[in-house]
């Protein structure tokens, strides 16, 4: 265990209760008290997420756009300053390497948020990609920013408390330098729980003092601390993919319903294109699906998912209890000419039929 | 540092058998498996009239991190079990003691009960 990383914040979590436990070789908050208070939490009011364990990457130069565009599936030309895009980055077999968060934050000025699992792997990729490029500098500043989440519909309202920043008029997938508590960073209108809420990035060295400052001004309006736990079953009510499970080597954005997400118009292509071009029509090609039980049982990643005949087609990629819905809910990859048909999984001897539901699991009242 | 009432043994696998004193013993699972499992989500538990010899499997007790089976302390028949587990199994974290027992049984032989780990065992067990 001595060798797992620490965020800046692991002692805050240690004095507020957090369960450590490795994630990603981190040594993480799965939860404080109870994934399921912190979720209905986040619903309710908010939730406050260390995921200083997330990379970050600045990408500059002249040639920063044309890479970019070349590196990811969606349309960077799109941005402009103070605006966020999500998007997949692919290799040349429409494969994920990874999904990430750009940033434009002025003329050729980007930053990047990436999956913590993947900070070794996407530099290495994306330096190997770079060099067809004359003027691209990429700069690992994972170690530099800790980032916190505050998340939920009191998000707002808790971070107006803390900052002269307008945040009424700062859009969902927009962003502004800014200062909160008195610590400078970036406030991101982003997050990954299906609700409103923000993203600070910020100095390394100022993580405990905004978390003190953020649990204080939002304990009076329900904020609880939230772990990766909570984090995971609320991106999964939301049906957000997570790197691992619906996207990976083998699941494409195509597959994993990210259609939105892969340009295919963009004027000099990106890395991935001909075989996502080719996966989109190809009839037969795998989907990942979302879908419910209607019993508490939890549906575990890897069971296989049985056609009618009972034979395996499928398998489950995630699986939670959804502890709004108080009912099993998960995804699950299968052949594309098999959504129409009646679908099941076992659980210890009991046959459970998949109800197929297009995400979100819950009623979400994002601002946009 | 985890509850562990005296009134009661253990079994090395969490569970606790309380002897009811009416012939009967109830079963639950002691609250530090409960805090080791977190949120528990779904309790399943054995039928009425099911006959268990000690160490068999009766149920499964879930939480959102796995799904861990559950061992009869001792043999008996199931006499009954706690249904409110059924759309309630957070009882099981909140009340691991009282509310959240899982299932009474007849016992086949009550002397069993004394082969089981007294509190100031299973407390070195757990420590």
């Amino acid at each position: 265990m001595s060798d797992l990383q620490r965020t800046p914040l692991h002692a805050f979590h240690v004095a507020h209760g957090g369960r450590m436990v490795d994630f990603a070789g981190w040594d993480m908050p799965v939860q404080y008290k109870s994934i399921l208070e912190e979720h209905k939490a986040v619903r309710t009011t908010a939730g406050l997420f260390d995921v200083s364990h997330m990379g970050e990457v600045d990408v500059s130069g002249s040639d920063a756009e044309a890479f970019l565009n070349q590196l990811v599936t969606h349309d960077v030309s799109s941005l402009y300053p103070g605006r966020v895009l999500y998007s997949p980055m692919c290799r040349p077999d429409g494969g994920v390497v990874d999904d990430l968060l750009v940033y434009l934050r002025g003329p050729s000025r980007y930053f990047l948020c990436i999956n913590a699992s993947n900070i070794a792997k996407d530099l290495a990729w994306m330096r190997d990609q770079a060099s067809g490029f004359d003027d691209v500098t990429i700069n690992d500043r994972s170690d530099d920013y800790a980032l916190l989440a505050v998340q939920g519909p009191a998000a707002e309202k808790i971070v107006q408390s803390l900052t002269g920043a307008k945040l009424p008029i700062l859009g969902t997938y927009h962003f502004q330098e800014g200062t909160v508590a008195g610590v400078h960073g970036m406030i991101s209108r982003t997050g990954y729980t299906g609700e409103d809420g923000f993203e600070l990035y910020h100095a390394a060295a100022d993580a405990p003092a905004l978390a003190e400052a953020l649990l204080a001004a939002g304990t009076p309006h329900g904020l609880q601390l939230a772990g990766l736990g909570a984090r995971d079953s609320l991106r999964l009510e939301a049906g957000y993919p997570l790197y691992g499970h619906e996207l990976n080597d083998d699941l494409s954005p195509i597959a994993a319903g990210l259609g939105w997400t892969v340009k295919f118009k963009k004027p000099a292509g990106f890395t991935g294109s001909a075989a996502l071009a080719s996966e989109k029509q190809n009839p037969d090609r795998r989907r990942v699906v979302f879908f419910r039980t209607g019993d508490r049982r939890i549906v575990r990643a890897g069971t296989p998912v049985l056609n009618e005949a009972g034979a395996a087609v499928g398998v489950v990629l995630s699986g939670t209890l959804s502890p709004v819905l108080g009912e099993a809910i998960g995804s699950a990859v299968i052949p594309a000419n098999e959504v129409a048909n009646p679908l099941s999984v076992e659980i210890r001897g009991t046959s459970f039929t998949l109800q197929l539901v297009k995400p979100p699991f819950v009623e979400l009242k994002k601002s946009s | 540092m985890s509850d562990i009432p005296a009134d009661r043994r253990y079994a090395k696998s969490h569970e606790w058998v309380l002897n009811d004193g009416d012939g009967l013993v109830t079963v639950g699972i002691s609250d530090y498996a409960q805090e080791s499992l977190g949120d528990i989500t779904f309790v399943e538990a054995p039928a009425v009239g099911d006959t268990l010899s000690a160490g068999d499997v009766f149920g499964v007790v879930e939480s959102v991190k796995a799904a861990s089976d559950l061992y009869a302390p001792i043999g008996g028949e199931v006499v009954a079990v706690n249904e409110a587990l059924d759309s309630a199994p957070e009882t099981v974290n909140q009340s691991p003691y009282a509310n959240g027992w899982i299932m009474k049984l007849r016992p086949a032989d009550v002397a069993q009960i004394a082969g089981l780990l007294d509190s100031e065992a299973y407390a070195a067990e757990t420590a």
